[in-house]
């Protein structure tokens, strides 16, 4: 019984590792370029970016065939319409991190002020989240997601935090305006990464459970 | 707002001979929705769809228990079941036309009530035509043979005599099976207009109509009811694993 639909799930699944994992690469080598002011590693985090895009076109193709020839229903109707909604979002995560190797190689071109330390930190817990909330999809982990889904809290006081320590360096230094505002960018593109992490965590709950609750608590 | 219950089922259990073929069914039946019966050949739900109007007083060896009610009344004590089958109309799998004209076969149940005025006759056929989008393509054509028609507009003239009588409700054996997509889309949305006046159940094998047309589903297995609940949460999220299994093709 229906062992060709089943294959064709289980490409569609394999498909979405895939581009979890080159989001996760994205991201991790933006940070890294980051850290390490280096621009040869931004500007392959910045040349990923296609390749994510091209996933991106490649499974909605998959999905819409899929909706067309086996007009799924239950589960399969479930997984097939999360990997939709999905997918949009590992794709913004993805120009968001390309977004971040840019302005490193900016920032990479003049002395650097000193990086506010809760930028690693926000860096970290993003791109932890956006681990997690590919493995919570991977292992079909309804409490992995949830904890994703709480976990963007921690991300948004990190952000605060940023935003603290910036104008503190502003003021303490006149000419550091230029950079600030850079880091402070980096910091808004990290803390949209914990909001497509979270959506894609809420995409997982919905897959498991049939219900789709976005961050602040209303279905929808 | 609640609908109110035109079926009450308690219990129903039902032998053919030796053969149980209903397990104890208890259900209700809301009035002016559609509910779709599903589930793979031999799960009861064509016997059960024939209880509602006891076609299966017709079978021999046929014994059935349990509480069918219908409007509060029980449906197996009634001593008059022609006009239990007034009240409750059938269309089966296959259009059945009689062999004599479209105006006869509409004007056919009336008539055996005992309507005999031509202007009254001439009212009823007109309402069961237009009531079954048929009237159109047929207003012209009222003496020719029903035979003549295609095999959609056979089986929505025989929508339009089960409606003649005025019936309530209007039970549908797989009614579309044998059509073509756009015969069976007609078919589909003219159920949504009748679920304004008639209570519809309908027994379907086509996922995707049931889907489309009905309020509520009911998955069967082996004479036993399953899962029962509304169409979007049955197909959505079922909360049987034969009825998703069933549902999503993967039922050995």
């Amino acid at each position: 019984m229906r062992s060709r639909f089943d294959r064709q799930l289980e490409t569609l699944n394999t498909m979405l590792i895939e581009m979890g994992m080159q989001v996760e690469t994205a991201i991790a080598a933006s940070i890294e370029a980051l850290k390490k002011q280096d621009t040869a590693l931004a500007k392959r985090a910045i040349a990923s970016d296609a390749e994510i895009d091209q996933q991106e076109k490649d499974i909605e193709a998959m999905c819409l065939k899929l909706l067309l020839q086996q007009q799924p229903v239950a589960k399969d109707l479930r997984l097939i319409s999360a990997a939709l909604k999905m997918i949009t979002d590992m794709e913004r995560i993805g120009d968001q991190a390309a977004d971040i190797a840019e302005i490193s190689i900016c920032l990479s071109q003049a002395p650097r002020v000193k990086t506010p330390e809760h930028i690693p930190q926000m860096a970290a817990a993003t791109s932890k989240m956006v681990t997690e909330s590919i493995d919570a999809f991977v292992k079909k982990d309804l409490e992995l997601a949830n904890k994703v889904i709480a976990d963007d809290d921690v991300v948004d006081r990190l952000f605060d935090a940023v935003k603290g320590d910036l104008i503190k360096l502003m003021s303490a230094d006149g000419s550091s305006g230029s950079q600030a505002i850079d880091l402070l960018m980096i910091a808004k593109y990290l803390e949209r990464i914990g909001d497509h992490a979270t959506n894609i965590a809420e995409w997982v709950v919905f897959s498991i459970t049939g219900k789709h609750e976005d961050a602040a608590g209303t279905e929808g | 707002m609640r609908n109110m219950l035109k079926f009450q089922l308690e219990d129903v259990q039902l032998w053919y001979n030796d053969f149980k073929a209903l397990h104890g069914v208890t259900m209700d039946i809301e009035e002016k929705e559609i509910t779709a019966f599903i589930g793979p050949s031999g799960c009861g739900k064509s016997t059960l769809l024939k209880c509602l109007n006891r076609m299966n007083d017709l079978v021999e060896g046929c014994h059935i228990t349990g509480k069918l009610l219908l409007d509060g009344e029980d449906i197996n004590a009634t001593q008059d079941v022609n006009r239990l089958r007034r009240r409750v109309g059938m269309v089966f799998q296959k259009p059945n036309p009689f062999p004599m004209s479209i105006y006869d076969n509409i004007a056919f149940g009336p008539r055996t009530h005992g309507v005999t005025s031509r202007l009254k006759l001439d009212g009823i056929v007109e309402k069961a035509l237009r009531d079954a989008a048929i009237w159109e393509e047929t207003k012209d054509r009222l003496k020719k043979s029903a035979l003549s028609l295609s095999g959609g507009q056979q089986q929505r003239l025989c929508i339009a005599r089960a409606l003649a009588v005025e019936p309530e409700v209007l039970l549908m054996d797989e009614p579309t099976s044998a059509l073509d997509p756009i015969s069976t889309s007609k078919i589909e949305e003219l159920m949504a207009d009748l679920k304004k006046k008639y209570t519809v159940v309908i027994v379907t094998h086509n996922m995707q109509q049931a889907t489309r047309i009905s309020d509520k589903t009911a998955f069967f297995l082996l004479g036993e009811l399953i899962e029962y609940g509304e169409t979007e949460q049955v197909f959505s999220m079922p909360r049987d694993q034969r009825c998703e299994d069933y549902i999503t093709g993967r039922f050995g």
